[in-house]
């Protein structure tokens, strides 16, 4: 199999916005996807005009069976005012919105167009949490794994127990990953749960005193993340702290010909490489403690780009559950096989460390709206990259930045490679 | 060797495990075994495949215990408080699949070992038109 691996015409990004991450009773999927078009409207320095936007695509997981609304492209294409643009819906489960980014990049380099319009948005807090599980399991093969008892927590649940039997991995170590990210997230007013895992059980405490409750007897965070009540088991070995939340959002870009960005921005993020590949469900896989996908995704992206893992800064990984942040951490080459358990806890891919991963509080503090999560992971690169994101900001110089968007247990993987020219 | 006529199909696969079968598909060309079963060899693109039945002997490769399961095995009565087991099955033959995990203690999950010896086992539910043969496999 030969991929051409060069883009005829690179894009680059010149606008990034997002909603806010969190749940949003009174809103649809589509007010979602309004609120990130104006945030990105409104971060284009120069200004544009979106009667010049060429092609939409729209990351989407399943707003058919959480809003019971299927063919939702035109919808939102609408929303914004932009019909009757080519507006295209892409599924590919959890990876949505990085394949809709890809779909963009390969739309401008085609020549087809000079602008494009790429977002997500799910809206899953219509359901009840067990129909959000049966949705979310539609990601897995539905006639070989669902019929076993996997769920989502499951399936990485299963990675995880063959992680920790092959290379010593302890749930502590998954703890550092949720600590981490949710001291990350803390700093991001966007996240759903933007707030320190200490600062968490603070308030618990503090609520039980002022209702006269009894008052939980945590010395620190280890004894709030070890309590089953605080933090109870979903699927051995992951606890509810090692999951991502179900969340309502939305988050877009403006893609535009890398030749034309400076008409909109002097700070525009070049798009140097992008990969994709597909994967088998789980138990076909010959390694149960990485995902394929994710290295032929970052194999691809990497030749693209005419780079290496060492010479990424910062990147944007899916943890969906903590252990997929450390396997991510090796299918992109980061850190070796059955190495990338400890690098949280040695702050490694702390903010400071030498390897800053999910700086924007990752899935897990963020938040998940499965369809846009790809595309709000772009944002969080191009922040950092513009050195806009405010009191998270990584105090090293990030010219080279990636994200890593995964689909189901790895199905899909859409890895990219930012530059700033 | 089964009936050979059976399409590759989940719904023959299904059938053979209300027989009592686990049943895996091998390319006539390459010997390439597969399982679930597949209607196209993905090592050598042929579509001469054969049914052919597993030994159902394998070991534990890969598992969780699952305290929120889908609403499908809450209406079986799994909860927080009584868990149950999914895992990836090695067989003998070197092919894995998923699986219901039966004789181990979901409550004590980390007592639970990769490489535990299983067996197959059918787990029957439903009547009439909605019966239907669960895939789980025993620890011996």
């Amino acid at each position: 199999m030969h991929i051409k691996r060069s883009l005829a015409r690179p894009s680059a990004i010149v606008g990034a916005g997002m909603s806010k991450f969190g749940a949003f009773p009174d809103k649809a999927g589509r007010d979602l996807f309004v609120e990130a078009f104006k945030e990105m409207s409104g971060s284009i320095d120069k200004g544009f005009d979106p009667k010049e936007i060429d092609e939409i695509y729209v990351g989407n997981f399943s707003s058919d069976l959480f809003e019971g609304q299927a063919h939702n492209a035109p919808i939102v294409a609408d929303a914004v005012g932009l019909v009757p643009r080519s507006a295209t819906r892409v599924e590919d489960a959890c990876a949505s919105g990085g394949v809709a980014l890809r779909q963009g990049v390969m739309a401008i380099a085609s020549g087809m167009a000079d602008m494009v319009l790429v977002g997500g948005f799910e809206r899953m807090t219509t359901l009840p949490t067990a129909q959000v599980t049966d949705t979310l399991a539609a990601a897995g093969d539905t006639l070989f794994e669902i019929p076993a008892g996997f769920t989502f927590p499951a399936f990485y649940a299963a990675m995880a127990s063959a992680y920790m039997h092959q290379y010593g991995l302890k749930p502590e170590h998954l703890m550092h990953v949720a600590l981490k990210n949710h001291a990350n997230g803390a700093l991001n007013p966007k996240a759903q749960f933007g707030v320190t895992i200490p600062a968490w059980m603070q308030g618990r405490i503090e609520t039980a005193k002022k209702k006269n409750k009894p008052v939980p007897s945590w010395q620190n965070e280890w004894d709030f993340l070890h309590d089953d009540a605080a933090n109870p088991m979903v699927a051995w070995p992951l606890r509810l702290f090692d999951c991502s939340p179900i969340t309502d959002g939305a988050a877009c870009v403006l893609l535009v010909a890398a030749d034309r960005a400076k008409e909109f921005t002097d700070n525009p993020i070049t798009i140097i490489g992008s990969g994709q590949a597909s994967g088998m469900p789980l138990h076909n896989r010959a390694e149960l403690t990485s995902i394929g996908a994710a290295k032929v995704a970052a194999q691809q992206a990497y030749e693209m780009a005419g780079i290496t893992a060492k010479d990424i800064r910062i990147a944007e990984v899916h943890d969906c559950f903590t252990i997929a942040e450390v396997i991510a951490s090796e299918d992109l080459g980061f850190f070796a096989q059955g190495t990338g358990y400890g690098m949280a806890e040695d702050g490694v891919t702390a903010r400071d460390g030498a390897k800053p991963i999910n700086t924007s509080g990752g899935l897990k503090s963020k938040g998940h709206p499965v369809g846009a999560s790809g595309v709000a992971q772009v944002i969080e690169v191009w922040k950092q990259m513009r050195g806009e994101a405010g009191a998270r900001q990584v105090k090293q110089d990030v010219p080279l930045a990636l994200t890593h968007n995964v689909g189901g247990t790895g199905q899909t993987c859409a890895v990219h490679v930012f530059e700033r020219k | 060797m089964a009936n050979d006529s059976r399409p590759f199909t989940a719904n023959a696969f299904n059938q053979y495990l209300g027989e009592h079968k686990l049943m895996g598909t091998r390319c006539a060309k390459c010997r390439g075994l597969y399982l679930p079963p597949r209607a196209i060899c993905p090592a050598c693109h042929s579509d001469q495949l054969e049914w052919i039945e597993m030994s159902g002997k394998g070991k534990l490769a890969a598992f969780s215990a699952v305290f929120i399961g889908p609403s499908a095995l809450q209406a079986e009565g799994y909860d927080r408080t009584n868990p149950y087991c999914a895992g990836i099955v090695e067989l003998d033959e070197g092919v894995k699949i998923s699986a219901r995990v039966l004789g181990v203690d979901a409550k004590q999950p980390a007592n639970i070992a990769i490489g535990t010896p299983l067996t197959v086992e059918f787990i029957e539910r439903g009547e009439g038109e909605q019966k239907k043969t669960v895939l789980a496999f025993k620890a011996i």
